[in-house]
């Protein structure tokens, strides 16, 4: 590695109105290296990168390139300084062609000819082994490839220093392995990067020092070799904590719902589903692992009555009467209606599961509103129950009517895995209920499934991180392209036969132990 | 790139961090404020109506040559002058808002309902029509409670129509109700045709007018119009419907996640919007004129969209935002009469007054901070030296 500083903040603070987003960070980027930044939600890690790169500025403190005094006012003044940064939400425009975009805004000297755009485009991509068609319009890509966009618009500027921030929440398994593959690549090349990541082994894989924040302030700057996942947890919040998942014994274990066949198309006529069978039972934590958008969504979607299934049968066993109840065509409102407590936690949380511009209170009621004859809403019974939850799950918030949009991602996933618990479910469906999460809320939400789970509940995880899947269920499910690989026990398997399974399309897998 | 290089040999003393920094520094740097307080806020706002009306009278000065103060307060004389323009304000006022209340569960819904004006018409037209039939070989009552059922009806079908389609089809509200309005438009224009005096115009039925109370009609809009005020904030606020439009106007996908039937919905909210702009044609025809003109809505129908947005959808605070629209547009009038200024001078106060006012907004939002002098920042570092 390389020991010429590239870039150099000294001191700098950024206020939010009182509050402090960034506290006196110094921090060093060397050229040809690549330095992760770690921290918790709001410990101030993009606004720290947003300063480098021109959209906010520094209240105090002064930022170096090569040694030098930089102000950067814009995301343009960044590129005069050779910095580039690729957002988390993309910033493309749909209709246009790889190329359009990548030199939309470049002023150049001479001609413009599209024709040496593009080839320009495609010789910086496979530079870096990056695989791009410049003439791919924005609209046709997929997440990854509009990804490889972003990183070539801010490499065509020619930047020196590139800040990711968060590149891999949107990626598969092995979209990020290419990912990385080319990010070394760059950084053999002498680019220093910036990479903003919530997960820690990909901390460990990619990066070579790791620069720690809490609560806005530099903790420290670690080489990655020396350190161990264990170490940068601890630096990142503060005090020990114990990073084991307790898996709990189950009992009483009996079949809740019992899916059989299920198979959909969308409206585009591909198939979603592909004849999915499984049981969950009570007491018992079902896994669901796979590659993102292998049918999951539709999967938990169909059984809490919102997708529509062309076959197959969804049978509910109450756990009092003993009665089973077919849940297959039923809307949301029927499944309510027939007294069965199901409870889901969506993918998308704002966008779904809450309000965003509604109160805790109003959020809480959003199941329950209906209830009674009276014409009128009820707010005695929510009120009561966001003042229970905020206390019970130390929610983090002003009042219990603060908009749930302001509340930070940890504390609306309370919100919303906290009201659907409260509604005493006999199954409980949560996907990806940790992403976004930093790592206390997270062993929050573990705890608290674990508990629906002590108590009875069958419940159904969608998780992406095989470790957890692996440490915290009883069962795992593996489904790839719709179609179910396999059924194995977690407390035997391996993440190498879960990525297997994960692969598989084409031969339906086999129940090895269920 | 260039500064950079220029400044790279230079040893980097504080004074050149400052020199580069005052050269590229921000002179404007615009941050989010968190909360202001209700005082505060209020200041602004009076504030911004008072600079507005610095702007006005430095345009009398200088437009029309007139000395302001006199001007300005021919506009308070034309507002609450005798009884009777005080009257008028506030009937005014109340067909204002009693429009701004029908949009607004639309608005909440985010259904875009422009279509208040065909609504009105339509409403208007009902009535008229009735009066124009049947008025004289039925008795008054009934003709009143069959002016009533059949305006708000119109009213309804008017909105149900964008509704269903939207529902069903995901049309664009926004045309398809400004398309109604043509429609609403056309069918006044064909039935004064029809059925007008030689000029086109249906000569006024003053005989089967709603009862005048306190010697005039403007008592009852403004009764039956708080009623309604109130009886809006309670539906859109504490009732389970007003729930449900709130649900659905943030996210459709949650209503659906908790089991809202969203076309239900879409329909049943636009059926209480074109109701209630189908009775405001009935008041306008039955308790106004007694006829019914093309121009019977004044254009308030698009006003009441912007009465609606600046009081943040809340009923209360139409109150407010419907009297100073009504307020401005009565006193520029008489202002522009009696001084015979042009009637576009009196568009532009108006104009002006709520720029400053939605302008003001911002600054709520929002806190300006400037660059600090040269010589402060030197004396800030002497300071911590």
């Amino acid at each position: 590695m390389n020991t010429t500083v590239a870039l150099e903040l000294k001191n700098i603070s950024k206020r939010f109105g009182t509050k402090y987003a960034n506290k006196n960070v110094d921090l060093t980027l060397y050229r040809g290296e690549i330095l992760a930044i770690l921290g918790e939600n709001g410990s101030g890690k993009t606004s720290m990168v947003n300063m480098i790169a021109g959209i906010y500025y520094p209240d105090e403190g002064e930022i170096f390139v090569d040694g030098a005094p930089a102000v950067i006012t814009s995301p343009k003044d960044a590129f005069q300084y050779k910095i580039g940064m690729i957002h988390q939400h993309f910033k493309l425009v749909d209709v246009f062609s790889a190329s359009e975009n990548i030199v939309l805004g470049v002023r150049e000297e001479g001609k413009f000819k599209l024709a040496d755009i593009d080839e320009r485009v495609a010789q910086i991509a496979s530079k870096y082994g990056f695989q791009l068609d410049p003439k791919k319009k924005i609209h046709e890509m997929s997440v990854s490839e509009k990804q490889t966009v972003e990183i070539l618009k801010v490499l065509y500027r020619g930047a020196d220093i590139l800040i990711l921030d968060e590149p891999t929440a949107v990626l598969t398994p092995q979209e990020i392995e290419k990912l990385f593959l080319v990010l070394r690549r760059m950084r053999d090349d002498g680019k220093s990067i910036i990479i903003i990541t919530h997960k820690m082994n990909e901390v460990m894989s990619i990066s070579d020092r790791v620069a720690v924040l809490r609560r806005g302030e530099h903790i420290a700057t670690v080489k990655t070799a020396e350190t161990n996942e264990k170490e940068l947890t601890e630096m990142m919040m503060g005090e020990k904590i114990d990073l084991n998942i307790k898996r709990t014994e189950s009992t009483n274990v009996t079949d809740r719902l019992v899916v059989e066949h299920i198979s959909s198309k969308n409206s585009d006529g591909v198939t979603v589903l592909d004849d999915i069978s499984f049981v969950a039972r009570s007491g018992e934590i079902l896994g669901i692992a796979g590659i993102a958008g292998s049918g999951q969504r539709e999967l938990l979607e169909s059984i809490a009555g919102l997708y529509h299934l062309d076959s197959g049968s969804i049978v509910y066993h109450d756990p009092e009467s003993g009665e089973a109840e077919n849940l297959r065509d039923k809307t949301p409102l029927q499944i309510t209606e027939l007294g069965v407590r199901l409870s889901f936690v969506p993918e998308d949380r704002l966008g779904m599961g809450l309000v965003g511009n509604m109160d805790i209170v109003d959020n809480m009621m959003l199941r329950s509103y209906k209830k009674g004859n009276s014409f009128f809403l009820n707010r005695k019974t929510p009120h009561d129950l966001a003042l229970e939850l905020i206390d019970e799950l130390n929610i983090i918030t002003p009042d219990e009517y603060t908009p749930v949009r302001k509340l930070s991602g940890g504390n609306i996933q309370k919100v919303l895995v906290g009201r659907e618990i409260a509604a005493a479910p006999s199954v409980f469906m949560a996907a990806y209920p940790v992403r976004g999460l930093d790592v206390n809320a997270s062993y929050g939400i573990y705890n608290l499934l674990n508990k629906q789970k002590e108590d009875g509940v069958a419940v159904i995880f969608v998780g992406e991180d095989l470790d957890v899947l692996i440490d915290l269920c009883d069962r795992i499910m593996v489904i790839a392209s719709g179609r179910v690989t396999g059924i194995v026990d977690a407390r035997s398997t391996t993440k190498e036969e879960i990525g297997l399974l994960m692969t598989q399309s084409g031969e339906k897998g086999v129940d090895t132990n269920a | 790139m260039r500064d950079v290089k220029q400044t790279k040999d230079v040893p980097q003393t504080d004074a050149v961090v400052e020199n580069v920094k005052r050269r590229h520094e921000p002179l404007i740097h615009i941050t989010k404020r968190n909360q202001m307080s209700m005082l505060h806020a209020v200041l602004l706002r009076v504030g911004a109506i008072v600079c507005s009306v610095i702007v006005m009278a430095l345009l009398i000065l200088v437009l029309a040559k007139e000395n302001p103060f006199t001007v300005l307060a021919s506009m308070i004389e034309g507002v609450f002058g005798d009884p009777r323009r005080i009257w008028r304000l506030f009937s005014n006022t109340a067909i204002l808002l009693c429009i701004a209340l029908a949009l607004t569960p639309a608005f909440k819904m985010k259904f875009w309902n422009c279509g208040g004006e065909g609504q009105i018409l339509v409403g208007s037209l009902m009535a008229a029509a009735l009066m124009f039939f049947i008025g004289d070989s039925i008795p008054l009552p009934i003709l009143w409670i069959l002016i009533f059922i059949t305006s708000i009806v119109a009213g309804a079908v008017w909105g149900l129509i964008p509704a269903i389609f939207k529902a069903k089809w995901n049309t664009n509200e926004t045309l398809f109700t400004l398309m109604m309005n043509y429609i609403a438009l056309q069918l006044v224009t064909f039935f004064l045709k029809m059925f007008g005096n030689s000029q086109g115009n249906l000569d006024p039925m003053p005989q089967f007018a709603f009862p005048k109370i306190f010697n005039g009609s403007y008592f009852l809009n403004i009764l039956v119009i708080a009623l309604i005020c109130v009886a809006m904030y309670i539906y859109l606020g504490y009732s389970k419907h007003g729930y449900e439009i709130s649900v659905v106007g943030e996210s459709e996908r949650t209503a659906k996640y908790i089991g809202i039937r969203v076309p239900k919905v879409i329909i049943r909210t636009m059926l209480i919007s074109g109701g209630l702009c189908g009775f405001v044609g009935m008041l306008l025809v039955a308790n106004g004129s007694c006829s019914v003109t093309t121009t019977i809505t004044g254009g308030q129908g698009f006003t009441a969209i912007l009465v609606s947005w600046l009081g943040k959808f809340n009923p209360l605070y139409m109150i407010l935002t419907s009297f100073l629209v009504i307020f401005l547009q009565q006193g520029t009038s008489y202002m522009g009469d009696i001084y015979r200024l042009d009637t576009s001078l009196a568009d532009i106060f108006i104009g002006i007054v709520l720029l400053f006012i939605i302008g003001c907004e911002f600054f709520i939002n929002y806190k300006v901070n400037f660059r600090k002098k040269a010589s402060d920042v030197t004396a800030g570092k002497e300071a911590v030296h």
